[in-house]
């Protein structure tokens, strides 16, 4: 059974799952770390303290982390198309992975700013710094293991979405191990998919650890 | 100078009104070290975060150098922070940084060339005496070699005021005092004005010149420290003074004494912010033939002088010429408790 495999095959699914969930973590990224802050910022101490604002976005994070990401693969159907121009392949997986996984990254993103000692913040502006300056030399920097940390967990979150968009045509070893696996009745074929996709998630985690105790100089 | 009018501060939680900091007034001199001295929740912590507005006052006028930091906008306010040190009971120290970076940071804030900002922060690494330590990371550093640090950094911009937020109330008493070495020291060179907030009256009387007693969020007195040592008039104050001086238990003692050594004069000494008196006793031996013991008493040092009470027997020949040379030739107060002849 195993003979029958195309290695060129599972090579470009690994790479396509690679492809994908990276350039996800980097949306991801950004994007949940504007919306950590966002969250951080308006809350009830926070810089721009902003009742109604922390409100809005508070509820369309709740709301995005509520739907199951196979229905918000199938909601985001109309906008990835207008975006990518199709709904087949990697690239078109992009939009539903990182609007699906933003908003559980913001969350960590705001957990990780509010261990930032207030303190410290407050030094920062006796000492007359911008509110820019307090993100980036002293909110960012102080909650970086906090951050890697997170993106760590999201990026592990992130190779499973992979996995259940490919299911529906996005490529990658979620597709193959479903397609030329499960449909042909191949499951030693579906066996390999299945510790790749752990080998992957474990050089994630490998990195995440690594980057975030080099980071931590507590 | 900075005066200080009216200045009183509301906190409103959940309907309720808390008074932190009410109508206040001071004014505090150039080149000043001014203590402000109160137990947990009298508003000093308050105050002190009134004057660069980390608190924005509910009332009142703050200005310093005759600017007036409550008129200004935020941007003025930026500005002018730059110029008000400030040093923190916890150093608020960013633990990402190293040493150097953290001393750096203010400099980078107020738009300092990177080679401008490292000779600065070397002239201050040197000026707090961490030579050495410019790569550690504050993790590695203990709490006095922390507070250096924070001291550096609220020097960075060359501020004419620096604020501290009980700045030694989380060091041990030895770190503590070479912590205050360092205020004075830089008080004395740069003649920076130091607002100091605490609730030892230890560092009141080490370091500072002028003092203010604060009390449910007023100052219920002030003055020069050896004023206020000498004639504490509210029941706070004289708590505080005893912190230093004792609590007089002593004198009930004093019956004791006097019954344990009958022969010669027994008098007390109050030495009230002498510098030129302070050999007074040894200068009476030599001078007289008298023996003079001392039986009890207190004596400390203030910024202003020595300052204290001594309970001494005076025997011999020439008590009386002795007793009256303290009278008439030393500035030390003498009471005769008892006289035996």
């Amino acid at each position: 059974m195993l003979n029958d495999i195309k290695f060129e095959d599972l090579i470009e699914a690994t790479y396509d799952t690679f492809y994908m969930t990276l350039i996800a973590l980097i949306g991801t990224f950004i994007l949940g770390i504007i919306l950590g802050l966002l969250l951080y910022l308006t809350s009830k101490d926070g810089i721009w303290k902003n009742k109604s604002l922390h409100f809005v976005i508070s509820a369309v994070v709740n709301i995005f982390r509520a739907i199951p990401f196979i229905i918000l693969i199938f909601l985001l159907f109309p906008f990835t198309d207008f975006l990518i121009g199709t709904i087949r392949g990697p690239n078109a997986a992009l939009p539903a992975l990182i609007i699906g996984s933003a908003p559980f990254y913001g969350r960590l993103v705001e957990i990780g700013l509010r261990e930032v000692d207030k303190g410290v913040v407050e030094a920062a502006k006796a000492m007359g710094a911008k509110t820019r300056t307090i993100i980036f030399k002293v909110l960012l920097p102080e909650s970086m293991p906090a951050l890697i940390s997170g993106i760590t967990v999201t990026a592990i979150a992130l190779v499973g979405y992979t996995a259940m968009a490919g299911a529906i045509g996005a490529g990658g070893l979620g597709s193959y191990a479903y397609y030329s696996g499960f449909m042909r009745r191949d499951f030693d074929l579906v066996f390999l998919c299945t510790v790749l996709i752990v080998i992957i998630v474990f050089i994630f985690q490998f990195i995440g650890d690594m980057i975030a105790t080099k980071l931590d100089k507590r | 100078m900075i005066s200080i009018e009216g200045l009183s501060k509301v906190f409103t939680s959940n309907k309720s009104k808390t008074t932190a900091v009410e109508n206040l007034d001071l004014n505090i001199n150039d080149g000043d070290i001014f203590g402000v001295i109160g137990y947990s929740g009298a508003g000093k912590s308050t105050f002190v975060r009134l004057l660069n507005r980390l608190e924005e006052p509910s009332g009142g006028r703050i200005t310093i150098n005759n600017e007036d930091i409550t008129a200004m906008t935020a941007r003025q306010l930026r500005i002018a922070r730059q110029d008000i040190g400030m040093i923190f009971q916890h150093f608020n120290l960013l633990w990402s940084r190293t040493v150097e970076d953290n001393i750096a940071f203010p400099l980078e804030i107020a738009g300092v060339t990177k080679t401008d900002r490292q000779k600065r922060v070397q002239e201050l690494i040197d000026l707090v005496g961490l030579s050495g330590k410019e790569k550690a990371y504050p993790s590695q550093l203990s709490g006095g070699q922390k507070q250096r640090v924070g001291i550096a950094r609220a020097l960075a911009n060359n501020p004419k005021v620096l604020l501290c937020d009980e700045a030694t109330s989380a060091l041990d008493p030895e770190t503590t005092n070479s912590i205050l070495d360092l205020l004075v020291d830089i008080n004395k060179q740069f003649g920076l004005t130091i607002i100091l907030i605490t609730h030892e009256m230890h560092v009141i009387r080490k370091i500072c010149n002028h003092v203010a007693v604060m009390e449910s969020g007023k100052v219920v007195e002030q003055g020069e420290v050896m004023d206020v040592f000498l004639h504490p008039r509210q029941h706070v104050t004289k708590k505080f003074v005893e912190q230093v001086m004792g609590n007089g238990e002593e004198d009930e003692d004093i019956a004791g004494i006097a019954e344990a050594y009958s022969e010669g004069n027994l008098v007390r000494l109050h030495f009230v912010g002498e510098t030129t008196n302070q050999a007074l006793i040894s200068k009476l031996a030599k001078k007289y033939d008298v023996d003079i013991n001392i039986l009890q008493g207190k004596i400390t040092q203030t910024q202003a002088g020595a300052y204290g009470t001594l309970i001494v027997q005076i025997a011999g020949k020439d008590i009386e010429e002795a007793v009256r040379y303290i009278k008439e030739k030393s500035s030390v107060e003498m009471e005769v408790i008892q006289d035996v002849k």
